[in-house]
């Protein structure tokens, strides 16, 4: 292939993703009850005309989907920074434990401390991430192991745990059982247009952080010696990555409960066009990871309507013979 | 362990030390059980109401309600904890016990499949959890087959396939009226909560069946460790061995899913736990299975005297102290390798 024609497929790529997102955009906010025409939307979208399916338009279907673009963005370039800053190419915020350490610390504040507001909610949601992040890190070894699996047990092994406590914590308090199971399942709706955008300005302070350490990142998967000698600051690198995986996946979780394999699935689809460059992998990831996500909650709406399938089983659906397949090829080439 | 080698004469006190202490934890973790709850009984007290002594009401709630519950745990625990031990034994990998190979995921998607189409006798529910769990186990070594069983891949395989059949289970859920969809989630946790006298003779007689096979097999499985050549020079058929093993495995854990529903990370730990406790090379049965009923049973009681009056199942309670264990475990693979 040449080098113009392969210029071509990656534009053709480009554009047909584009496309594809504004098709699934419009899909999620025309399907559902009531069922709306795409050209009855755009119109009411511009006037709303005060009338029922405005006000479901404005108040539920636009939030929603400022939301699935958010959260898809910031899972998928949270698994694109794991990936790099343990050298893993599994990492990913889901099998890691860091989302089930955010819903950990959220439900811990339900019931234990009553709390209630979106902001607290979102502030604790990420104090769990954090946590949850350092320990997986330190029981899996990064930086001291080579092993690839291990540090996947040990998310394995502190999701097991989190979960179970979470559980346990919900049986506890019965009134807040309910609250807690709606959160828990990973869904998109019941959110507000201020969270949502509460939500899409943290995410794209995170996205930005994420750009801006893309080059060093680049370095660092050459591992500390390599990248120290080409001039990056490991540590710093390392500290703002660790912060961003923090920011994102804190405000994910806090906003539609665990959902994961969305970190695993967008970079590995991606690098497949991108190849190795960081920051080619990171832009490309922000404009795949909604895309997945609104196929993910177009489908959790639809497969079981009129009740919707929790978001998180889907994407556990799609993402889960991934990392079977990702697993053992891996295993075989070596 | 039959061994030609007697061991050293330290290394015996610590087994004998080692027996006792395990045998304690399960002796008072039953007493519990049968003394505390909503009627709070002194020890002494549900020791004579076990013989039929005392007040009437106390001898009803010690001997119909607790005595069950358990026996139930002590049958339970031995039988998760030898299915582990066989697993772990032909995987030659500690972490290759059944509910890591996506066998109690796979056990709740077949009950609940068989629930959807509309059965509901202990039979069938039995049939659809030996099903599911054989589909699932099936599953995780047909995508694991090439890069053999011995490593982590195996593992991370049964991850990914416990998380799609997780999320099949959803799907079946919804599916499912609310009051049985209930029944299946309780049930899906794993507990003893709710558990019925009926199953002790099942279980009891499988764990019978299950001691005399076993002993049985262990001299041909202890050689398999020499190698597959060595073991052949013995006169030990490997594959055999290993089909009859994993037979035998799968029978037990099917059993005690029956009878309590996926009660996780028992079969994980119990035998790696007898392992260092009695310090034997190979993962040792008998002491696999008595750690197993004392892990279950002083489980059981954390699950319903913590946060009394709401009984947790008892699944969550081994599922936080499994996980614990597996961390542990993890953190000491490095340091040895080292």
């Amino acid at each position: 292939m040449t080098a113009r024609t392969k210029r071509l497929t990656r534009t053709a790529i480009v554009v047909a993703v584009a496309l594809g997102g504004i098709v699934l955009a419009l899909a999620e906010l025309c399907i559902g009850e009531p069922m709306l025409a795409p050209l009855q939307v755009l119109e009411m979208l511009r006037h709303p005309d005060g009338s029922q399916a405005a006000v479901i338009l404005h108040t539920l279907r636009v939030p929603r989907l400022l939301l699935a673009i958010a959260v898809g963005a910031a899972l998928a370039v949270a698994g694109v920074i794991m990936q790099a800053l343990t050298r893993n190419p599994l990492a990913e915020p889901g099998i890691l434990g860091v989302n089930a350490g955010a819903s950990f610390a959220v439900t811990l504040s339900f019931v234990v401390l009553g709390i209630r507001g979106f902001g607290a909610t979102l502030v604790i949601a990420a104090i769990g991430a954090a946590v949850a992040g350092v320990l997986v890190a330190l029981l899996g070894g990064v930086g001291r192991s080579a092993s690839v699996s291990r540090l996947i047990l040990a998310g394995v092994a502190l999701t097991a745990v989190l979960s179970g406590l979470t559980q346990a914590l919900s049986l506890i308090d019965p009134a807040q059982y309910a609250r807690i199971r709606v959160w828990e399942a990973g869904s998109l709706a019941a959110r507000d247009t201020t969270t949502a955008l509460i939500v899409a300005g943290v995410v794209v302070t995170g996205l930005v952080l994420a750009l801006a350490i893309g080059p060093g990142l680049n370095l660092l998967v050459l591992g500390d010696d390599a990248a120290r000698a080409l001039g990056a600051r490991v540590e710093i690198v390392r500290a703002i990555g660790l912060v961003t995986i923090v920011l994102l996946c804190g405000t994910a979780t806090a906003a539609i409960g665990p959902v994961a394999f969305v970190g695993l699935l967008v970079p590995h689809a991606v690098r497949a066009f991108t190849g190795g460059d960081q920051v080619r992998t990171l832009v490309a990831s922000i404009a795949a990871g909604p895309v997945l996500l609104l196929v993910a909650d177009l489908i959790a709406r639809t497969v079981a309507a009129p009740g919707e399938v929790p978001l998180g089983v889907v994407t556990a659906f799609l993402g889960a013979p991934v990392l079977i397949v990702l697993v053992n090829r891996r295993r075989r080439r070596s | 362990m039959t061994s030609i080698v007697r061991a050293h004469p330290a290394l015996r006190r610590r087994r004998v030390v080692a027996t006792a202490v395990v045998a304690a934890v399960l002796a008072v973790s039953t007493l519990g059980t049968l003394a505390l709850g909503d009627l709070g009984v002194s020890p002494g007290d549900a020791l004579a109401a076990l013989v039929g002594a005392g007040d009437p009401g106390t001898v009803l709630v010690v001997q119909q309600w607790r005595l069950p519950r358990a026996i139930l745990g002590i049958l339970v625990g031995a039988l998760l904890a030898l299915a582990g031990a066989l697993f772990q034994t032909v995987t030659r990998n500690p972490l290759g016990s059944p509910d890591i190979l996506g066998f109690s995921v796979g056990a709740f998607t077949g009950v609940l499949a068989v629930t959807l189409v509309g059965a509901t006798s202990v039979l069938a529910l039995t049939g659809g959890a030996i099903g599911g769990g054989l589909l699932a186990a099936a599953m995780v070594f047909l995508f694991s087959a090439r890069s053999g069983f011995g490593g982590f891949a195996v593992v991370v395989t049964g991850v990914g396939v416990s998380a799609m059949l997780a999320a099949v289970n959803v799907v079946l859920v919804v599916r499912l009226d609310d009051v049985r969809a209930r029944a299946a989630a309780v049930w899906a946790t794993g507990s003893l909560n709710g558990v019925t006298a009926v199953w002790i003779v099942p279980a009891a007689l499988t764990l019978g069946i299950a001691a005399v096979t076993i002993s049985a097999l262990a001299p041909a499985l202890n050689a398999l460790e020499f190698g597959d050549e060595r073991a052949g020079a013995l006169g030990v058929r490997p594959t055999a061995t290993r089909w009859w093993a994993m037979l035998i495995g799968v029978a037990l854990i099917a059993v005690a899913t029956a009878v309590t529903g996926p009660i996780g990370f028992v079969a994980l730990a119990a035998p790696q736990i007898a392992r260092r406790m009695w310090r034997t090379g190979t993962v040792p049965f008998a002491a696999s299975a008595l750690v197993g009923a004392a892990l279950l049973c002083a489980s059981d009681l954390l699950a319903a005297r913590l946060f009394a009056p709401v009984m947790l199942p008892t699944g969550l309670v081994t599922v936080c102290l499994g996980g614990a264990y597996l961390a542990w475990l993890l953190t000491r693979r490095e340091r040895t390798t080292r």
